[in-house]
């Protein structure tokens, strides 16, 4: 059923009307036009197509978008503010953490959630956090580093 | 200035003395409207024969260049290949080459890659080829543009070229500083062509400020704010996703169909033959359409699955095609105190991209433009062109950056799906596989059988070799390692298996065949030198005269702190050296076992290679972290299971690819060796990864596993046969 959701995106305020059970995922990717969250798996196993809902990590892809109503949304095209890049940002480019780069804006907005919600991770912390994050090329040592620098740890 | 080398695009008759169809693809181009265009041929052989016999087919396609370069009027170059990115670096590697032979600062190169419009014909991106098979063509393309800007220089500066030197873009007199030209304003109104022939001067290797140095990602900033437009990200006013029907298992056939319960607002069903598709403006109402299609398969009954697979590949593999032989075998039995045989097994692995197959087709007139994710851009428009009946110059394929590709994204079906589609619903198209599609339409790498007998004499030298490799293919079978009395058999080949050979499709998988053959003859060196009573380094340092891999295998130890023991030690260590692509690689290993659960855990590796010139040599680290990465997945859990043609692995919940806690500490050496070619990087570490883990688990547990992946279910079962 169609119904009215209200949230924000990217820092505006944002009104949508559509089909509350509808992935976000789709809803972000075809009616909103952001396409830096992927399609990898569809079921939830490999978190490319994380976003952040009120700065916590999310697999869109099995997020009904009736749930983000009234909630903040962040996706990889509103990390950066003020044309400044966010420091994940800045130090997976630094560390070049990255090939494809199907996987980044998965991971970077997951490693946000994780030093929102504990901003000094030990490495093992970092791994555990970031473990159901999949990355074919092999870039997982370059992502620790790199989100170890944004730490500062 | 040597003038007959010279066309003038500006008159007539110059032109019209160039071949055809080169005239029209530089026309069609815009090229010659100014600046200085060197064009070549990449040195590959084969490339360019596949070139000429396709010539007459592709009114567009030049037959003797398929790569060019510009120098714009705004004195910046631009390198136009059809070669693709997909993660392996050579958008920077190989603007590294350019900037470093022309002069130009790095930031002064652009890279035109995999449009068919743009490009010319190239055979595509695999092999890990492009540095080491066309990289010392580009070098001397961006040669022999700087040999034309002095030229030009010489005349305007009015000094003799011998007193020009280059530098960032400019060229000046080395004898009045002050008198000089920027590449802009000698490119500025010239209409130059020259084609690359012979041998141009080189700089020397002494004087390189960017070859060699290490240049992050040259796509870095697109891909970490999400910018970067995959195939699935093109967005076109009007585009359908369409969702097409698979089949329950590979040899099914379609009995009925019945697409009358589909009742999703906007949703176009078609069916065009084996081609049943459900399309609409969003994609998840797609997919919920193709849920409503109620269809019947007649299901094989092959009788083939996972586990009986091997002795039916054993069974029917043709007679073998002799890749090595010298000696005597019964010279070499007799010669030998300990007789070893012993057979290796590997399963079907997936590519798992995480960027699944994704094509946009959109057809206007009589042209069709697509959108691929594929390694073989020419390859896709010769399969578009076919399947539409079209003429390839009328197709033309965009390849965005590619998420991942591993040599799975080369067969284009869902490029050829979404143009069959966009012509039948004369709208555009996406096609994007969801990961079961994705996996089930994989061309897989081949499971293989290698059977191995050979001899030891009482002083430790190996005095016989006779290998025979079923269906992995030759590449890496041949013996580095000294043995008098050796042959090598290669049975049922790779690419070219028999109809009947596999259950499906099977195709190259990121060093194809060498880390079948590696885990192999690795192991079974290993079981040599157990039996010996030596330790596994030392062994192969007594059997092995090849200088280079006794220097990577040196090179290896040192980092890693080898100390000599024989096996098993108990310390889980192990070793496994290998050549591929033309790199010589050696990786050592420390890993725990867990006997309770089989289950492994990579601590840490050590890895050293040979891979001759290194253009960049942290995107070349990446690819051997990424090798170390993925090796590990074929090595502990990456097999397809399968029965009857079904495939039961269809997502990542049983089909496991390596994760961050699996990662072992990393530490990598690039032997120097910048005055050599250069030879493969995307490639060669991955294919020690089954060896070393099968070595380190003999030495830490004292149990040997002969067949990859080595699970903790085989392990486990390895550990009970032994107490057995």
């Amino acid at each position: 059923m169609s119904e009215t959701i209200k949230f924000n995106l990217n820092g505006r305020p944002t009104r949508l009307t559509v089909d509350g059970e509808r992935m976000l995922l789709w809803v972000l990717r075809t009616d909103l036009g952001l396409t830096g969250a992927k399609y990898g798996c569809g079921e939830e196993h490999c978190g490319t197509c994380t976003v952040l809902v009120d700065k916590e990590p999310v697999r869109s892809c099995q997020f009904s978008v009736k749930d983000i109503n009234g909630k903040e949304v962040i996706t990889i095209e509103g990390l950066a503010k003020d044309g400044n890049l966010h420091p994940l940002q800045k130090e997976f480019m630094e560390r070049d953490a990255l090939q494809c780069g199907f996987c980044t804006p998965g991971m970077i907005l997951n490693a946000y959630g994780l030093l929102h919600q504990n901003p000094k991770p030990t490495r093992s912390e970092i791994i555990s956090g970031m473990d159901n994050n999949l990355c074919r090329c092999g870039t997982y040592n370059r992502v620790v580093e790199a989100i170890q620098a944004a730490a500062g740890t | 200035m040597t003038k007959d080398r010279y066309v003038d695009s500006g008159q007539k008759n110059a032109l019209s003395s160039l071949p055809m169809n080169r005239r029209e693809f530089l026309k069609g181009m815009g090229i010659l409207g100014g600046g200085i265009v060197v064009y070549f041929s990449l040195g590959d052989p084969s490339s360019l024969a596949i070139t000429k016999r396709r010539g007459p087919l592709f009114a567009r396609t030049p037959t003797d260049f398929n790569a060019f370069l510009r120098i714009g009027e705004d004195g910046r170059a631009t390198l136009f290949t059809g070669k693709i990115e997909m993660g392996q670096g050579i958008i920077t590697s190989v603007a590294q080459i350019m900037a470093e032979e022309l002069d130009l600062p790095y930031d002064s190169v652009d890279m035109v890659m995999g449009d068919t419009d743009l490009c010319p014909w190239d055979m595509g991106t695999w092999g890990s080829l492009t540095i080491r098979s066309a990289g010392p063509v580009f070098r001397e393309a961006a040669a022999e543009a700087r040999a034309v800007l002095i030229e030009l220089a010489a005349e305007s500066l009015k000094v003799p070229k011998e007193r020009l030197k280059t530098r960032d873009g400019v060229i000046f007199d080395s004898a009045r500083k002050e008198n000089r030209v920027t590449y802009a304003q000698l490119a500025k109104g010239k209409s130059i062509e020259r084609q690359l022939k012979g041998s141009p001067v080189l700089k020397k290797v002494s004087e390189y400020k960017i070859v060699g140095k290490s240049f992050p990602q040259r796509d870095a900033l697109e891909k970490v704010t999400g910018k970067a437009e995959y195939a699935g990200d093109i967005r076109l006013p009007g585009m359908l996703y369409a969702r097409i029907l698979m089949p329950p298992a590979h040899g099914a056939t379609l009995k009925e169909v019945d697409t009358s319960g589909v009742n999703i607002k906007g949703a176009q069903v078609v069916k065009d033959g084996d081609l049943i598709a459900v399309l609409h403006r969003y994609p998840d109402e797609a997919d919920k359409a193709l849920e409503m299609v109620k269809a019947r398969f007649e299901l094989p009954k092959t009788g083939l699955d996972d586990k009986n697979v091997f002795d039916h590949l054993v069974l029917v593999a043709p007679k073998g095609r002799k890749v090595s032989k010298e000696g005597d075998l019964k010279k070499g039995e007799g010669l030998s105190s300990h007789l070893f045989e012993e057979t290796y097994l590997s399963g079907y692995v997936t590519h798992a991209t995480m960027e699944t197959h994704t094509a946009v087709a959109r057809l206007e007139g009589d042209r069709v433009t697509v959108w691929a994710a594929t390694q073989m851009p020419f390859g896709c428009q010769a399969n578009v062109a076919s399947a539409l009946g079209m003429k390839p110059k009328n197709v033309r394929v965009i390849t965005p950056p590619v998420g991942g590709g591993f040599g799975g994204k080369g067969n284009n079906p869902e490029a050829v799906e979404a143009a069959r589609l966009a012509k039948l619903t004369g709208k555009p198209v996406q096609v994007a596989r969801n990961r079961a599609e994705d996996i089930f339409y994989d061309s897989f790498r081949p499971a293989a059988v290698v059977k191995i007998r050979s001899g030891l004499n009482d002083a430790g030298k190996i005095m016989l070799w006779d290998y025979d490799v079923f269906f992995a293919g030759e590449d890496g079978s041949l013996l580095f390692y000294e043995v008098p009395h050796h042959q090598v058999l290669s049975r049922g080949g790779w690419m070219r298996a028999l109809p009947g050979s596999h259950p499906f499709s099977i195709g190259p998988w990121r060093a194809p065949a060498t880390s079948n053959n590696t885990f192999a003859r690795e192991s079974h060196i290993d079981i040599m030198a157990s039996k010996a009573g030596k330790d596994p380094v030392e062994f192969r340092l007594q059997n092995l005269s090849d200088k280079k891999m006794r220097r990577v295998l040196k090179a290896a130890a040192e980092k890693f702190g080898w100390t000599p023991s024989k096996t098993p030690s108990a310390r889980g260590c192990g070793v496994a050296c290998s050549i591929r692509s033309g790199s010589y690689v050696a990786i050592m290993a420390e890993i725990d076992v867990d006997k309770e659960t089989g289950k492994v855990q990579v601590k840490r590796v050590a890895h050293a290679q040979d891979m001759g010139q290194v253009v960049n040599p942290d995107g070349a680290k990446k690819q051997i972290e990424g090798c170390i990465n993925m090796g590990l997945g074929y090595a502990l859990t990456e097999e397809i299971h399968f029965k009857d043609g079904e495939i039961f692995d269809l997502n990542f919940e049983t089909y496991e690819i390596p994760r961050f806690s699996w990662m072992p500490e990393i530490e990598t050496v690039l032997i120097d060796a910048q005055d050599s070619p250069p030879h493969g990087g995307g490639e060669p570490a991955i294919v020690c990864m089954g060896a070393v883990i099968a070595n380190a688990i003999y030495d830490a547990i004292g149990v040997r596993l002969f067949q990859l992946p080595m699970t903790p279910e085989r392990i486990k079962e390895a550990i009970k046969n032994s107490k057995a």
